[in-house]
């Protein structure tokens, strides 16, 4: 990361020296969201304004947007399953030490017609977030690979979100992007990175953040599991004895 | 309407569930028995975890088997010193499941036992129980009285020593098969999630010829208090017992099981066996067709440090 953010001073710098300078500023519709148990998803919708000096060079080719929203990097095990002595079990595995748990690429057209693939990579945006692996031996080309699984999985999920219609410009220095969550949106702090494109040069940035908290009984349940193990199974097994005892007086027979 | 179960990490249908728990306590209170070999499969087959569905399943048994230990209370049926000795080796054979169970998961190897298990066992036991009844029923048809073992005859299980005699049962036999049975039934249900009533109740019905009056009341015992440390232990070692889940369920579970115990009141014995057998056997051949078959999705993903 710390890479990353020189090449962005770096690039600040650059930008700052042509005297060509645009600034973007974007708002957040929220930067909380509430999980409760009956959480069905939501959408946040950003706004994004992008502001030139009168010194400005007007682009030949127009503003592009992309916005990549990241949840935290946590470590996923990818597993394959394969037949072994006749029956199907979990065999190879992959491990991805930084794989965001939500990840969210919008932006107003398909990100190649936007910057070569090279700069997107560079800049670590979009899918390039997902850490690539070394192809483990022994998978054989045309194969799926445990990244593109994990990608394929997570997208079925609506956990990993790739629209390249998701940010609509509503004049040409005004953009709105709706970043949708789904039930399963784990908790922690959401990364929100805006990118302005022009030329297929990346000219400007705006980060902000999305915090998601689990809220209310789930979240109580949650805690006392992980952290008072033996109470909370006591209390889940009185609630069964209750449970059952009250069965016993209510369809009492004889 | 979606919930989100907190542990098993998934949205799912509360009226799916609810339904699930009245179906299968439908089943239980027709045959007499927990359920939890179907609920666990089920909770497998909608994409919980297998290591969530066995640690939660442990609870809804808890429930199920309370309210039926209450009424076989009420009812005197329960020989209390054998249900004691049955728990001595119940106890050890939970505290050993929970430990398999737990190195098991670590060792990445939970899922795949847990299926073999299924298969195994109750391919085994419904085959055995089909095969039982149906023979008993033939016997019925040609006009022969049904005929089960003698109780009072001998086996090589009453040579052994360490004998008790049980009052309410009316039986004289050693410690140590009592105690086996717990262990085996204790181990296998906090590794399988199941109350294994389908397994006990024949077990003491033809080792130790406890008599019908006796049998299952004490067998609900055994299994209400294995089931209920099997909760605790998973709770407290793996962290895996999803309580909204379990409430859900075991509330229907306890008001399915009034409907199916008077389903089953009217139904002769040797059917409702056959038609367990079904059951039992239909389910292991599920779990058969799950390993054997080449699945449509062959990749899984799991967070490291979450249930699984």
């Amino acid at each position: 990361m710390k890479t990353l953010a020189s090449l962005t001073t770096g690039l600040f710098l650059l930008s700052g020296a042509t005297a060509s300078a645009e600034r973007l500023i974007t708002s957040l519709s929220s930067h909380q969201v509430l999980v409760s148990s009956s959480f069905t998803g939501t959408e946040l919708v950003l706004f994004g304004a992008i502001e030139s000096d009168a010194g400005t060079t007007p682009r030949k080719t127009g503003y592009n947007i992309i916005v990549t929203v990241a949840g935290a990097p946590q470590q996923l095990v990818v597993r394959r399953k394969d037949r072994i002595a006749g029956i199907w079990t979990n065999a190879e595995s992959n491990t991805f030490l930084g794989a965001p748990t939500y990840l969210s690429v919008l932006s107003n057209k398909p990100l190649d017609e936007i910057a070569p693939a090279e700069t997107l990579r560079r800049l670590d945006i979009g899918p390039n977030l997902i850490p690539r692996m070394h192809v483990a031996a022994g998978i054989e080309s045309g194969e799926e690979t445990f990244r593109d699984a994990l990608i394929r999985l997570r997208k079925q999920r609506h956990l990993y979100i790739d629209d390249p219609a998701g940010v609509t410009f509503i004049t040409p220095n005004l953009f709105r992007a709706s970043i949708r969550l789904p039930a399963e949106s784990p908790v922690g702090i959401y990364d929100v990175d805006v990118r302005l494109f022009a030329d297929s040069q990346n000219i400007a940035r705006a980060s902000s953040a999305i915090e998601v908290v689990k809220v209310g009984i789930e979240q109580f349940i949650v805690t006392a599991a992980r952290d008072h193990g033996i109470l909370y199974g006591l209390f889940t097994t009185l609630m069964a004895l209750l449970t059952g005892w009250f069965a016993s007086i209510v369809f009492r027979r004889d | 309407m979606q919930i989100y179960l907190p542990i098993a990490d998934l949205p799912v249908n509360i009226f799916l569930l609810f339904g699930m728990g009245l179906a299968v306590g439908f089943i239980s209170g027709m045959f007499g028995i927990g359920g939890g070999f179907l609920m666990t499969p089920l909770l497998i087959f909608i994409g919980i975890l297998p290591a969530v569905a066995v640690a939660t399943v442990t609870s809804h048994i808890t429930a199920s088997s309370a309210s039926s230990a209450i009424s076989y209370w009420r009812r005197k049926s329960i020989d209390i010193p054998l249900a004691l000795m049955l728990l001595i080796g119940g106890i050890a054979g939970t505290v050993g499941g929970v430990w398999v169970f737990s190195l098991l998961r670590s060792a990445d190897l939970l899922d795949l036992v847990i299926a073999l298990s299924y298969v195994i066992l109750l391919m085994t036991v419904g085959g055995l129980m089909i095969s039982e009844s149906v023979r008993a029923m033939l016997r019925s048809y040609q006009g022969h009285p049904v005929v089960l073992r003698r109780p009072g005859s001998h086996t090589w299980l009453h040579g052994l020593p360490f004998k008790f005699r049980f009052k309410r049962s009316k039986i004289y036999v050693s410690a140590i098969p009592v105690i086996g049975i717990g262990l085996i039934i204790g181990f296998l249900g906090s590794l399988m999630g199941i109350g294994g009533g389908f397994l006990l109740v024949p077990m003491l019905i033809y080792f130790l010829r406890v008599p019908t009056a006796t049998v299952i009341g004490t067998s609900t015992v055994l299994t209400l208090v294995t089931m209920a440390s099997a909760t605790v232990m998973h709770a407290a070692t793996n962290q895996l017992v999803d309580a909204l889940l379990a409430l859900i369920l075991m509330v229907g579970g306890v008001i399915g099981a009034q409907f199916g115990a008077r389903a089953g009141q009217n139904m002769k014995a040797e059917r409702l066996r056959f038609l367990l057998g079904l059951l039992v056997l239909g389910v292991g051949i599920r779990f058969a067709i799950d390993i054997l078959v080449q699945p449509a999705e062959l990749f899984s993903i799991r967070a490291v440090g979450e249930g699984g």
